[in-house]
């Protein structure tokens, strides 16, 4: 890129998805991934070849074959229909949490980093108490006290991961905060949610973009987590951590297909996220734009 | 120098003091029906206690300021956390004797987390842009994408499948047989540890790649110094800082993931303890452990941030 005005350069902007496809084909793959991975958990009622919790002791801890290609488990259950089931389910849980994580990270991050001050220090001490709990430890602990169950889990992850990702929005809001434009519209008189709305956000975008990526891995792996340890969304539904847990833990030794397949799924998903949110992070952010 | 600990330890106070307040708000989330389901388990209990009782036993039975009151001086009073509401010993008493278990585990997955991170992440930078880089940092991408408790679970059963081989179930002290021990812990640290040396590895090139490019560093190649000193006497010192501070970050989650690494290997660790307290519903040694891990990490975090001193002579500690 030469030293041109960013104003001349939108006119020669190819575009955002035509930059990451020529610049970053491993975030193609990831975003590829995800796609699948989106389809699959949207379409798991229509695509699924048997019910989730379809019992058919005939067929119990079958091979990987032709009528099952992820094998069966103790139950007689086909694995890559509960695999599909449990896509949804990430889907689900993963996409809102995220979104509700990016949310309250922003509106914190965009407070705290604007008005400085005493709302900054005050804020900014819960969130360093907060930030002292392991994420998994307070999910462990807040379903204990509340229950296993979908809202519990999409609920406490998202204020856990929100609180913590607002540091990363209010760093970019402390550096926005005192840029001439900021300082133009204050000038004039204009209201702060205004100026907040208006000229803030849409300069610290690009981390919030970015945060909303990864979070959607790192809800999914924390939700599965809770899953493997028994407190995640009660049976029969299907998660990849339960999956991996309870009762099919005993029978992977005579099936391991019962711990590749959800292992695998899990794996997949959270590495598309990762190096998908690597190259938005490279295009969005132009200080880590051509080189790093 | 202990004008800055004292001060650093001062500053602590109203963030401990916050998070105790977490701690103690989020055990009043219970609601009152849980009580109830506390008292039909509690049938199987030897001793039958009635609703007021245990209300009275979980402090619920007074107002909220004065709960909070008397649970805090009593901490730091007597340093007394409460006792199971199953067992009837000191919550204290437990944690303390399961803190040494955790300690370990965490202090095996630190080790090799940093014994894996570094030698990458220093060559990922110096070959920066070579099929090797490209390499490494999939690998480290691919370590935060594999969940802990499936690698776990896949070290405990394939050797058994392929070669008959499982790690050791029945838990040894240190302090009894250090050699069964650590054959023991050995394994489990290296799954924790695996997890956590991706993201070191990350910030280790990129710090890497930053301080490659400094002045000095010219200077130090046009002295005609050999690459290892380059590297390792006047680039990595620099690198480092960051990479320290990350350590301390990253305290919770090797406490998280000691939890599910824990459950997977029967190691008789807090993670353990707090899974066997939610299982039975026992609030008093879930606050414990739960105060108890947020102390841990901001202890933690203070002593990386002396450790900067020793690493860094400009932060000077005044």
């Amino acid at each position: 890129m030469s030293a041109v005005l960013p104003l001349d350069d939108a006119a020669h902007d190819p575009g955002f998805w035509v930059r990451l496809w020529r610049g970053k084909p491993l975030g193609v793959a990831g975003a590829a991934v995800l796609a699948l991975f989106l389809v699959c958990g949207v379409l798991a009622d229509v695509i699924s070849p048997y019910g989730f919790n379809e019992i058919a002791p005939a067929d119990r801890l079958q091979a990987p074959g032709v009528a099952h290609w992820f094998g069966t488990d103790n139950l007689g259950r086909d694995v890559l229909s509960r695999c599909l089931y449990g896509a949804q389910l990430s889907v689900i849980i993963g996409c809102s949490a995220a979104l509700l994580a990016t949310l309250i990270s922003a509106l914190v991050g965009i407070a705290s980093g604007y008005f400085g001050g005493k709302v900054d220090l005050a804020v900014q001490r819960v969130v360093d108490a907060w930030m002292s709990f392991p994420d998994l430890v307070v999910l462990i602990v807040v379903v204990s006290v509340l229950g296993p169950g979908m809202p519990q889990i999409i609920g406490t992850l998202g204020l856990l991961l929100g609180i913590g990702g607002s540091r990363i929005v209010r760093s970019a809001v402390v550096s926005v905060r005192e840029h001439m434009y900021v300082h133009a519209a204050q000038s004039i008189g204009a209201a702060a949610p205004r100026i907040l709305w208006r000229h803030v956000l849409p300069n610290v975008l690009a981390p919030i973009i970015v945060l909303l990526t990864t979070r959607v891995g790192t809800v999914i792996l924390a939700e599965s987590s809770l899953s493997f340890l028994g407190l995640g969304v009660p049976p029969p539904t299907p998660t990849w951590g339960a999956m991996l847990s309870g009762s099919g833990r005993t029978y992977m030794f005579e099936g391991p297909w019962l711990a590749l397949a959800p292992g695998l799924c899990l794996t997949a998903v959270v590495y598309a996220t990762n190096v998908f949110g690597d190259a938005l992070r490279d295009l969005l952010d132009p200080r880590m734009r051509g080189g790093r | 120098m202990r004008g800055y600990v004292i001060r650093r330890v001062l500053a602590l106070l109203p963030t401990l003091l916050l998070a105790s307040m977490i701690v103690f708000v989020t055990v009043r989330l219970i609601p009152g029906d849980v009580i109830d389901l506390m008292l039909s388990q509690n049938d199987v209990a030897a001793d039958k206690r009635s609703r007021e009782q245990l209300i009275a036993v979980l402090g619920l039975d007074v107002p909220m300021w004065q709960q909070y009151g008397r649970w805090v001086s009593a901490i730091v009073l007597h340093g007394d956390l409460g006792k199971s509401l199953w067992q009837g010993t000191p919550v204290a008493e437990q944690l303390l004797a399961r803190l040494p278990v955790t300690f370990e585990l965490g202090a095996i997955a630190l080790v090799v987390g940093l014994l894996i991170a570094l030698p990458i992440g220093i060559y990922s930078a110096v070959r920066q842009d070579t099929g090797g880089d490209y390499a490494a940092r999939s690998f480290s991408i691919l370590l935060l994408a594999v969940p802990s408790f499936w690698l776990g679970t896949m070290v405990v059963v394939f050797p058994s499948i392929w070669w008959g081989w499982s790690p050791p179930i029945e838990f040894t002290p240190f302090a009894e047989s250090p050699g069964r021990n650590l054959q023991q812990m050995l394994l489990p640290g290296v799954v924790l540890g695996a997890a956590l040396s991706a993201i070191t590895m990350r910030l280790t090139r990129t710090m890497m790649l930053e301080v490659l490019r400094q002045d000095y560093i010219r200077t130090a190649w046009a002295k005609g110094l050999s690459e290892r000193l380059v590297i390792l006497r006047h680039a990595l010192r620099n690198a480092m800082i960051p990479v320290v501070t990350l350590i301390g970050l990253q305290a919770p989650l090797l406490i998280g993931g000691a939890v599910i690494i824990e459950q997977i290997f029967v190691i008789p660790g807090m993670g353990l303890l707090l899974l066997e307290a939610v299982q039975q519903r026992d609030y008093p040694i879930i606050t414990g452990v739960f105060l108890m891990v947020g102390v841990a990490v901001m202890l933690i975090n203070l002593g990386v941030d002396l450790t900067y001193g020793l690493l860094d002579p400009k932060v000077r500690m005044r």
